[in-house]
């Protein structure tokens, strides 16, 4: 089917001073649920923008849909939808009013296209007569999301749909990207969770405008270099202070409620679990574990700030 | 030693009929790290503007570094420190700027500030950045300075409102260091977050459901409680029990 969204040798700085993308390529194939993962400041919105031609690039080519960002913009704005980090809905139109306005600019009816949002909006119906701007946070990301789809886009551009939102109202929303997946459409959803990152087909980890990372999640995670351990103690604080103490670790992180650890190839687990006990943890547990995406990042972000 | 720093009995908020705080009862000790969790909506917002004295309880009482949060909010504000991901520094002030504002702000005198920023600045590395305005920052320093800047005039207890939104990953295990640091100097931390690991760095976390304090514990202890491996586990269990949802 070709790619959705093809990008090449994207970059853009800002007042000449922050470079917020730098020589970004990468493609989307049509179908995929492609994954964005990264801190705020990292250069997710400035593609976005780009991508949703609302902003040029200094360098580099983009298309989506087939069509170039700056010579087809206006064809792109027809087949994309675009929901931002930031709510920008009508505060002062009710949720069905907001809903009407984005079908009617895009030519379509709420009816025609109303089998894609019937599961997100049956949701906020109750609440139709209500002011957008009196909605509850979840609400409104309902809301948005709903007049980002009504007119049954090809590509949908999901900026930090889930920022602030709780665990469990965030899974309910993953749930509901992959149902629109099974629909044929092409999402580009960004994220600064990095749990969130498995439920893609592929994900990018961008950081400081670049990509540190291009994979799979699973093979993104079979990539990761050392050998990963978990380790507790009846100690959690001290603990902390004395791995790095330790004279062959090379990283440790806090991670609920272990931490994970690497080591130089002088250490290994039973000699880190004789010097742990001789500095008072008796009960110093050393498991070896298999990486999650965002130890992968942590790892990539470390080896992009040492070059 | 066990001096509780919070202190709530029965505490509650109504707005006209709807209860967005029911009658919660928990306490706080001295130099704990406490965990304040919730789906949207479930009133944690709430809870936390009438803990920093922001908003009249409607009944029960509530009391924060000593002061009865009903009839002594201002006691309240000047015993306390707050930060929200949201705003957190003046942005076209300097580093130096900022500190001298809110050491002003809590009637710290002249010397004390200049004594307190020389400490700051060392313990955070980030002596070269005195002059640098805060714009100017990558948004963790802002973040570690926004947290430095909460406790600078040495409140009991410091009201972390999701502090490490959008925060790498790196930085978020520094910042919970200086949570730790601070803990340790016997500030009190009330914090709330959706990232589920750093319940575990909780000495102790509650979870609130339709305005109500569901469970409360150490994580450990929680996830033995629900059966659950991880954090994330009690807490979609717990929040999926909610009427109040989606709203």
């Amino acid at each position: 089917m070709g790619n959705a969204i093809e990008v090449a040798h994207l970059s853009k700085a800002y007042r000449r001073q922050v470079q917020a993308l730098d020589d970004l390529s990468f493609s989307v194939e049509t179908g995929e649920l492609y994954g964005l993962i990264g801190p705020d400041g990292a250069g997710k919105t400035t593609l976005f923008r780009i991508l949703t031609t609302l902003m040029l690039a200094d360098k580099g080519e983009a298309r989506v849909a087939g069509f170039d960002v700056v010579q087809d913009y206006r064809r792109i704005r027809n087949l994309i939808g675009y929901m931002p980090g930031k709510f920008s809905l009508y505060p002062d139109l009710t949720v069905e009013e907001n809903l009407d306005f984005f079908a009617s600019v895009f030519h379509t009816t709420v009816k025609a296209n109303y089998h894609l949002i019937a599961d997100i909006y049956q949701q906020i119906e109750p609440f139709k007569h209500r002011l957008a701007g009196k909605l509850s946070g979840g609400m409104k990301q309902k809301l948005a999301l709903s007049c980002a789809l009504i007119h049954k886009p090809e590509v949908l551009f999901l900026d930090e749909p889930t920022t602030g939102v709780d665990p469990v109202s965030r899974k309910e929303f993953w749930d509901m990207l992959l149902r629109l997946k099974q629909e044929g459409i092409t999402i580009l959803v960004s994220t600064p969770y990095m749990d969130e990152a498995t439920r893609c087909d592929r994900i990018a980890l961008i950081q400081g405008g670049k990509f540190l990372g291009v994979d799979t999640p699973q093979r993104l995670v079979e990539h990761y270099p050392e050998k990963l351990w978990a380790v507790r103690s009846e100690h959690m604080h001290r603990l902390l202070a004395d791995l790095r103490a330790y004279p062959y670790i090379q990283t440790s992180f806090s991670f609920g409620e272990t931490y994970h650890v690497t080591m130089h190839t002088q250490g290994s687990p039973d000699d880190l679990q004789a010097y742990l006990s001789q500095r008072g943890h008796r009960a110093a547990r050393i498991e070896a574990i298999l990486p999650s995406v965002e130890d992968c990042f942590m790892w990539l972000s470390r080896q992009l700030s040492h070059e | 030693m066990n001096e509780k720093v919070i202190e709530t009995k029965d505490l509650t908020k109504r707005f006209g009929n709807f209860t967005a705080v029911d009658r919660i009862t928990f306490d706080v000790a001295r130099g704990e790290i406490f965990g304040f969790l919730g789906a949207n909506g479930a009133g944690k917002t709430t809870a936390m503007r009438m803990l920093c004295g922001l908003s009249c309880p409607t009944s029960g009482t509530g009391y924060v570094a000593g002061f009865d949060i009903s009839t002594q909010p201002e006691a309240v504000k000047r015993s306390i420190g707050y930060m929200s991901q949201k705003f957190s520094l003046y942005e076209d002030l300097k580093v130096w700027e900022n500190l001298r504002l809110f050491g002003g702000i809590y009637g710290m005198d002249d010397r004390e500030i200049a004594r307190k920023s020389d400490e700051m600045l060392a313990e955070l590395g980030f002596e070269a950045e005195r002059d640098t305005f805060v714009r100017a920052l990558p948004l963790g320093w802002k973040q570690k300075l926004a947290f430095s800047v909460s406790i600078f005039h040495e409140p009991k207890v410091v009201f972390l409102d999701e502090p490490t939104g959008g925060v790498d990953p790196i930085t978020r295990r520094q910042f919970w260091e200086l949570i730790y640091r601070a803990s340790d100097r016997g500030i009190t931390v009330f914090v709330t977050t959706h990232y589920m690991d750093e319940a575990e760095y909780c000495d102790r976390v509650s979870i609130m459901v339709d305005g109500q304090i569901r469970a409360l514990d150490s994580p450990a202890r929680l996830r033995a409680q629900f059966r659950a491996e991880t954090m994330d586990d009690v807490f979609q269990q717990l929040a999926r029990q909610s009427t109040r949802r989606s709203d």
